[in-house]
C-alpha cells in the first residue's frame, strides 16, 4: 500500500507544476495607476486610475468607444498599455516573467463577448483546457467530473457537456464561456456584456447566476455592461469610464448626487427609469414570497 | 513548494473514518484525489475538521467520494458545507463525449458517408454551374445589372498582381526544360531539338497547366475563404434579402474574371518559360539568344497556341466555379472555411489535370498532334 502510495505521489510530483501562488488577501486584487493606451494617434485612455475591491462586483460602464473593453485587455495582458501601472492580486502585470505570468492567470477567469469557446472542441472539452494547462496531474476522471459539474452549475442542461459549440444557441454558449471561465475556481472573474444579446429572462438569469455564484465561490467580478438592469440588480459599485478616465466609481446613489451631465443622463434616462421600476416590482415581489412563506 | 491534501483512515468501533488533511483546492489535490479513487475499503465517515481552505474542486472530490462510499461528512465548516451542497446540485451521471459508435461501424458509416457525399458533391456542384450560367443569362438580359466594378477589381486580383509570380515560375520552368531536355537530346547529337521541346510544351502544356495550378493556389482558395467567411457572417443572407442575387454579384464576376484571364495569364507564361530555355540555351548550349527565338517561330505549329488558349478558359472556369462552390458551402463554423478552401484547391487542381488528359487525346486524335 505505502508503497503503491510512493509510486503515486512521484507520478503525480512529476506532472505537476512545481509552484503555485497563495490565495489573494490584500484589499484590492485590481488596482491601476496612470494607464495610458493609445491606438495611433487616438488616445483612448489618459492616466486612468482604478481600484477594485476583493469580493465585490464591479460594473464598468461607459459610452461605446470609451475603451471599456480596451481597459479589460489592458488587465488581463492583451493589450500591452503606453504608460502606467497594473497590479493583478498585487503583481505588476506589465513586463511580468511568464511563469509569474501564469501564475496568475491561473487565479482569473475571463468571459469574451461572444464565448469565445474553441469550436473543435465539445463544451466540456473546452471546460478541461484550462485545468489540463495548469493542472496536469489530475486524475482524467476527475477531470470529467469537474467539467461536468462546472456545465451544469452554470444552468446548461446536462447533456450540453457532450456538444459543440456550432449546435449551441447565443445564450447557450456564454454560459459555456462561463463554466470555462470558472474552471480553475477564480478568484477574479471579467464578464465582458454578459448579457448583451439575451433575451430579457435570460438576461436576469444570468445576472442571478453570476450574483449566486459570485455568493458561494466569493468571486471579485468585473463586469463591463450596458444593461442598466444588471447594474441596478447585481452590481456593488459602478465605474464611470468617460473622456479616457474613470470619471467616478461608487454605488448607483451615490454617482446620482455627482452632478457629470453624461453621468445624470445615462442614470435618469427613460430606460434607466423603467430598470428601476422592474427592480422594485422584483423586489417587492420577492418580499411577498417571504412573508407569505413565514405567515 | 506545493503543499498536497492527504488523509489518514482511522478505525474505531468497527468504523472506519476517512481524516482529511491540508487545502483541498484545485492546486492540492491531485494527488489526494487519486489515492481516493484507489481507496475500495468500507468508509462510514469523511472528516473535515483537519482540512484547510476548500473550492468546489475540493468539495467535488469529497462529495463524490462520500456519495460512493455511502459515508457521512463530517466537521465541515460554513464555507465547505455550501459548496458541497452546490456540487452536489450539479452532480449528473450525462455522457461528457458525444457518443460513437464502435470502430467497425464507424469505418464503414465513414466511407458510406463518404460515397454519399461524393454524390451529392458532383449533383451540387453541376447544380451551381447551371445556377452560374443562368445569372449570366439574366445579366445579359438586363446589361445594367453587370458588376463592371467587382469585375475590374477582379482583373486586377486574378490578373495583374498574378503576373510577377507567375512569370518567375514560368522563367524557372523554362530553364529546367531546356536544360534537362538537353541533356536527354546530346546523347542522339540532336541538342538543336531542345528549341522544339521548349517551344511547343510551353506553349501546348505547361504554360497553361502550371497557370492554372498557380491560379487554384492564389485564387480560388481566396474565393472559397472569401466567400466562406462572408457566409459565416452573415453577409450572404444579408444580400438575399435586399434581392441582391449572391451569384449575381460575387460568384460571376470571379469567374468571368478567372475565364477572361487565363488565356492572358496562360500566353504569357508560355512566352516567358521561351524566353527562360533561350536564356539557359544561349548561355549552356551554345544556341544564341536570338536564333532561339527565331526558330520558335520555325518549329512550334501555330495550332499549339490555339490549343493552349482554348484550354486556359476552361481551366479558369473550374478553378473558380470550384473556389466559389465550396466557398458558398460553407456552414456552421471557422473550420470548415479553411476545409473548404482546401477543397477548393485540391479539387480545382485535380479537375484542371482530368481535363488536361481529355483535351491531350482530343487534340491528337482532330489531328492537331
Amino acid at each position: 500500500m505505502s508503497a503503491d502510495d510512493d509510486e503515486l505521489r512521484e507520478e503525480v510530483l512529476d506532472e505537476a507544476r512545481s509552484d503555485v501562488v497563495e490565495a489573494f488577501d490584500g484589499r484590492y486584487p485590481i488596482e491601476i495607476a496612470g494607464l495610458k493606451n493609445t491606438f495611433g494617434d487616438q488616445v483612448v485612455h489618459e492616466d486612468l486610475s482604478l481600484k477594485v475591491e476583493r469580493g465585490e462586483i464591479l460594473g464598468v460602464v461607459g459610452g461605446s468607444g470609451t475603451g471599456k473593453s480596451v481597459l479589460m485587455r489592458s488587465i488581463i495582458g492583451l493589450q500591452i498599455p503606453d504608460a502606467g501601472e497594473i497590479r493583478v492580486f498585487g503583481k505588476n502585470t506589465i513586463g511580468a516573467e511568464p511563469d509569474e505570468e501564469s501564475a496568475v492567470r491561473s487565479r482569473w477567469g475571463v468571459l469574451f463577448q461572444g464565448g469565445a469557446l474553441f469550436s473543435t472542441l465539445t463544451v466540456a472539452e473546452n471546460v478541461e483546457v484550462p485545468l489540463k494547462q495548469f493542472y496536469p496531474e489530475l486524475d482524467p476522471q476527475l477531470r470529467h467530473e469537474i467539467a461536468r459539474y462546472k456545465v451544469i452549475m452554470t444552468g446548461l442542461p446536462e447533456e450540453a457537456a457532450a456538444k459543440y459549440p456550432s449546435e449551441l444557441s447565443g445564450g447557450m454558449r456564454k454560459r459555456a464561456g462561463l463554466a470555462r471561465a470558472l474552471a480553475l475556481d477564480p478568484e477574479l472573474l471579467f464578464l465582458d456584456e454578459p448579457t448583451a444579446g439575451l433575451d430579457p429572462i435570460g438576461a436576469a438569469a444570468f445576472d442571478e447566476l453570476t450574483r449566486n455564484l459570485q455568493n458561494t465561490l466569493g468571486l471579485t467580478v468585473f463586469l463591463i455592461t450596458h444593461d442598466l438592469d444588471t447594474l441596478y440588480a447585481i452590481c456593488d459599485r459602478v465605474a464611470v469610464l468617460a473622456d479616457g478616465q474613470v470619471i467616478a466609481v461608487g454605488t448607483i446613489p451615490e454617482l446620482l448626487k455627482l452632478d457629470h451631465p453624461w453621468i445624470q443622463e445615462y442614470f435618469n434616462g427613460p430606460r434607466s427609469r423603467a430598470a428601476q421600476v422592474s427592480l422594485a416590482r422584483g423586489a417587492g415581489k420577492a418580499m411577498d414570497k417571504s412573508g407569505g412563506g413565514k405567515a | 513548494m506545493r503543499e498536497w491534501a492527504d488523509f489518514t483512515v482511522q478505525e474505531a468501533g468497527g468504523r472506519a473514518t476517512v481524516v482529511l488533511q491540508g487545502p483541498l483546492l484545485v492546486s492540492t489535490i491531485g494527488l489526494l484525489d487519486r489515492k481516493l479513487r484507489e481507496h475500495t475499503d468500507p468508509v462510514q465517515h469523511v472528516d473535515l475538521s483537519g482540512a484547510g481552505e476548500i473550492d468546489t474542486i475540493g468539495a467535488w472530490t469529497v462529495w463524490r467520494f462520500a456519495d460512493e462510499h455511502n459515508a457521512r461528512i463530517t466537521g465541515a465548516s460554513e464555507q465547505a458545507g455550501k459548496l458541497i451542497a452546490t456540487v452536489r446540485e450539479s452532480a449528473s451521471t450525462a455522457p461528457y463525449e458525444p457518443e460513437r459508435l464502435p470502430l467497425a461501424e464507424r469505418v464503414l458509416a465513414g466511407r458510406g458517408e463518404a460515397v454519399i457525399r461524393f454524390g451529392r458533391n458532383v449533383v451540387n456542384f453541376v447544380g451551381f454551374l447551371g445556377a452560374t450560367l443562368i445569372a449570366l443569362g439574366a445579366i445579359v438580359r438586363h446589361p445594367r445589372r453587370f458588376p463592371y466594378r467587382a469585375l475590374v477589381r477582379q482583373f486586377e486580383l486574378v490578373g495583374v498582381s498574378a503576373l510577377p509570380i507567375i512569370g518567375l515560375m514560368s522563367f524557372l520552368i523554362g530553364i529546367v526544360i531546356a536544360q534537362q531536355g538537353a541533356a536527354q537530346l546530346r546523347q542522339f547529337g540532336a541538342e538543336i531539338y531542345t528549341i522544339n521541346l521548349t517551344g511547343r510544351l510551353a506553349l501546348r502544356e505547361l504554360g497553361v497547366l502550371m497557370t492554372a495550378i498557380m491560379v487554384a493556389g492564389r485564387s480560388g482558395s481566396a474565393f472559397a475563404a472569401q466567400l466562406g467567411t462572408m457566409k459565416l457572417t452573415e453577409e450572404i443572407d444579408a444580400m438575399r434579402t435586399i434581392g441582391v442575387s449572391p451569384i449575381e454579384a460575387l460568384v460571376v464576376p470571379r469567374i468571368l474574371a478567372n475565364v477572361l484571364m487565363m488565356p492572358l495569364l496562360g500566353f504569357f507564361s508560355a512566352v516567358i518559360a521561351i524566353i527562360g530555355g533561350a536564356v539557359i540555351a544561349d548561355l549552356t548550349l551554345g544556341i544564341p539568344f536570338l536564333t532561339f527565338l527565331a526558330r520558335i517561330k520555325e518549329v512550334v505549329p501555330l495550332y499549339d497556341v490555339w490549343v493552349g488558349l482554348i484550354k486556359a478558359p476552361v481551366f479558369g472556369l473550374i478553378v473558380a466555379l470550384a473556389g466559389c462552390y465550396q466557398g458558398m458551402q460553407v456552414k456552421g463554423d471557422s473550420e470548415q472555411v479553411g476545409l473548404r478552401t482546401t477543397m477548393a484547391v485540391v479539387q480545382g487542381i485535380f479537375m484542371v489535370i482530368v481535363l488536361d488528359a481529355f483535351f491531350a487525346v482530343f487534340f491528337t486524335e482532330i489531328g492537331w498532334a
